[in-house]
């Protein structure tokens, strides 16, 4: 089984896919319910997955802030996978990041909420036994 | 069978060209970026074949085919893809006849040699 499908050109010039069908084969296969895949699904598969890079790509860039340095960055994916709803799928594994700082100040917030309303229920409890 | 993670990764080098490609000239990707989009495209592989496999387990086939493919990608709000993948199933057929009538006259071309060389 040739793993690259060649194109007319011999010259390699033109491939009709590039992606090797030997590991878009092992990826579909994980999947527990497919049991098996003809020739032709293999192809268009591996050729989709070509055409959703390139869509991924550049509507990424398209809508991210990188356009002015030229540069496509994780937060232009993490965006995109959060506000549009095509790509809404890649969410959970294109989390959004955001500074140590920041997270370790929530944390310290929220400790300290809790602490308060720990406060305020031993208060109540001084008052019912006088 | 258990596979390792790297076997569910696709090429680097290939899709850092499909994206270079896609993007204008002189824009740069960062490391972090091109792995974000490798394991898209991963995780987008999981996700076609799932919907294709429903249209296959629809049509009571085993056999995921590709109108199986073609209708996940309409489902799945990617039309864009259709027309493209439909000129390159098209292109695909042609390349396998072409394959397959040359091997055939290549074979009836040896057993007219090995006749006359018989004959001869």
């Amino acid at each position: 089984m040739a793993d690259v499908v060649m194109g007319k050109d011999k010259c390699g010039e033109q491939r009709l896919v590039s992606l090797p069908l030997s590991r878009i084969r092992v990826i579909m296969k994980s999947s527990p319910e497919v049991s098996s895949i003809n020739q032709e699904a293999l192809v268009l598969t591996a050729k989709a997955t070509e055409l959703f890079v390139q869509y991924l790509a550049t509507y990424s860039y398209r809508h991210g802030s990188g356009k002015e340095k030229k540069a496509l960055t994780y937060s232009d994916l993490s965006n995109t996978a959060e506000e549009s709803e095509t790509f809404q799928f890649l969410a959970d594994i294109l989390p959004k990041k955001i500074l140590a700082s920041k997270y370790l100040k929530m944390l310290k917030e929220k400790r300290e909420e809790e602490e308060e309303e720990n406060n305020n229920d031993e208060s109540e409890d001084d008052e019912v036994e006088s | 069978m258990a596979e390792r993670p790297e076997d569910l990764n696709l090429p680097n080098a290939v899709i850092t060209r499909i994206i270079k490609e896609a993007l204008p000239d002189g824009v740069n990707i960062s490391k972090e970026a091109r792995s974000a989009i490798s394991r898209a495209a991963s995780v987008f592989v999981l996700y076609a074949t799932s919907c294709a496999n429903n249209f296959a387990m629809k049509g009571k086939r085993k056999t995921l085919n590709a109108s199986d493919v073609l209708s996940a990608m309409e489902e799945l709000e990617f039309q864009r893809f259709v027309t493209p993948l439909k000129e390159a199933l098209e292109a695909y057929r042609r390349e396998q006849k072409g394959k397959k009538e040359a091997s055939e006259q290549k074979k009836k071309d040896k057993d007219k040699k090995t006749d006359s060389e018989e004959q001869g």
